[in-house]
């Protein structure tokens, strides 16, 4: 039997409130999907689309970005340029063939926890769904491409020996 | 400089439109300046030397080779390896080899779908028996081969190792001049560096800038703007937020937004991922639905807007591979 599919979940959360959720989860014993690999940011503003498509790119198979509720930004209003940046992101990955629901943006705060927990179990449930991204087989070219590179050395190795 | 110390140069195109071979004319006079520095090895376009010549050249024995075009076919992957082998410096000439430029968004379909295109699909195609290239016919008279057509272009530095990049669809002739002018003196940059200025096209545009906020993006037809305001705050999609400097800010001098040929300014990765960072700071709206429909009128080519000369080049290279691919 195949191994069963294991998610690869990056979630950028934002230092003032998701990241603090995360932690309450943590001391209050909150279980939540092991799948997901959090990466601590300053501000859920932080997150360059960059960062997701990198995310993407490198194997992982859903990305989440959390950050404080909007109206509570640490920053003021960093997180509305998140929410529009989202917005942005989807409507592109969409494009290039990347189910848009593999984004997902939460506001989580500090005190939210169990919600977060939550939040990570069902976005795990909804790329399992998904089945895996696996991004980079898009680049390979088919079979055919080394032989063709192999029989243009032999063709010009022909060519040379009818040289005077 | 004596004869005997003249460098040995060498120019090629890939998948490209035949621009930068242009572009190399448009240093004006100054090519004779390089007629007198430089051996022409190799340059299909203007010289008769065959591959077989480079072929038989001793590996490094070309100082300087200008590369331009992406690489889409086995024949240019070959090209590349070969002209990498031969030369000292090589370098990525113009936007396709630097980027994959306009070719490189045929990353957005496949070898299949562009066949189908191109011999089935468009009207003016008559072609009953559905005859298209492939790699290997065998005809009484022998084998005939052709290169294979790939799925993805690839960039020059995605297939062999590039020393300089010089960005812009195509170059402008004074920055061409600057890079041969710092190979002949030895004055090269080191090696990995794009060729050009390190800030964005806007450092250069002379219009007036105020905040930014925009209701609503136009397309280029739909309007006529003024020829002074910034044109990103008249609601044109103008890419010199995110683009290289080096071009003078041609096209928003003419009333035409930026394109984005020059690419990503120095220290940025991913050119699209910046311009939707760009973008997302100047849409006045914080609502997620009114969003999406302001990005969703406005900009109905997220793609080809945000990647226009660079897809190859993006962190994803191409959009998901879909279908059988044509053997």
């Amino acid at each position: 039997m195949a191994d069963p599919f294991k998610p690869k979940i990056v979630a950028f959360l934002c230092n003032w409130c998701s990241y603090t959720a995360s932690d309450l989860a943590g001391t209050a014993r909150i279980k939540y999907s092991p799948y997901v690999r959090i990466i601590r940011v300053m501000c859920s503003g932080r997150v360059d689309p960059s960062f997701v498509l990198k995310a993407f790119a490198l194997g992982a198979d859903g990305v989440m970005i959390a950050g404080c509720h909007p109206g509570d930004c640490h920053y003021i209003e960093q997180n509305y340029k998140t929410i529009r940046r989202h917005t942005m992101l989807r409507y592109f990955i969409e494009r290039m063939g990347i189910e848009p629901d593999r984004l997902r943006l939460v506001w989580a705060s500090a005190a939210e926890g169990q919600y977060l927990a939550e939040s990570i179990d069902s976005f795990v449930d909804a790329v399992e769904k998904l089945g895996p991204l696996d991004w980079s087989a898009n680049w390979e070219e088919n079979g055919d491409r080394l032989e063709a590179l192999e029989a243009i050395v032999g063709e010009h190795a022909e060519a040379m020996e009818v040289r005077p | 400089m004596s004869e005997a110390a003249k460098g040995k140069l060498a120019l090629y195109w890939a998948a490209s439109c035949g621009g930068c071979e242009i572009a190399v004319l448009a240093i004006n006079e100054k090519i004779l300046d390089v007629a007198a520095l430089f051996d022409i090895v190799f340059w299909p376009v203007a010289v008769d030397a065959k591959v077989r010549d480079v072929e038989n050249m001793p590996d490094g024995s070309i100082d300087v080779c200008l590369f331009n075009g992406g690489i889409r076919t086995s024949e240019q992957e070959y090209m590349a390896q070969l002209l990498r082998r031969k030369s000292k410096v090589l370098v990525a000439f113009g936007s396709c080899a630097h980027e994959g430029c306009i070719p490189g968004l045929a990353n957005g379909n496949n070898r299949r779908q562009i066949f189908d295109t191109a011999y089935r699909d468009t009207p003016s195609t008559i072609n009953p028996d559905g005859v298209e290239p492939k790699h290997h016919t065998e005809m009484p008279e022998g084998a005939l081969y052709l290169p294979v057509f790939y799925d993805t272009v690839r960039t020059l530095d995605q297939t062999v190792a590039v020393d300089y990049s010089l960005p812009g669809c195509p170059p402008e002739a004074d920055r061409i001049w600057d890079a041969l002018t710092a190979i002949v003196e030895s004055k090269l940059p080191p090696p990995g560096t794009v060729i050009g200025v390190d800030t964005t096209v806007c450092e250069e545009c002379p219009r007036t800038r105020n905040e930014k906020k925009i209701k609503k993006f136009y397309r280029t037809w739909e309007i006529v703007p003024d020829e002074e305001t910034c044109l990103l705050e008249q609601g044109l999609l103008c890419c010199g937020i995110a683009t290289r400097a080096g071009c003078g800010a041609r096209c928003p001098r003419v009333n035409s937004p930026c394109i984005g040929c020059y690419g990503p300014n120095q220290g940025v990765q991913d050119y699209g991922a910046r311009m939707m960072t760009a973008l997302a700071s100047v849409i006045d709206s914080n609502d997620p639905e009114e969003i999406d429909r302001i990005i969703r009128e406005g900009i109905p080519d997220p793609v080809g807007s945000f990647y226009r000369f660079s897809l190859a080049h993006s962190q994803l290279r191409r959009s998901k591979l879909v279908g059988q691919s044509v053997k």
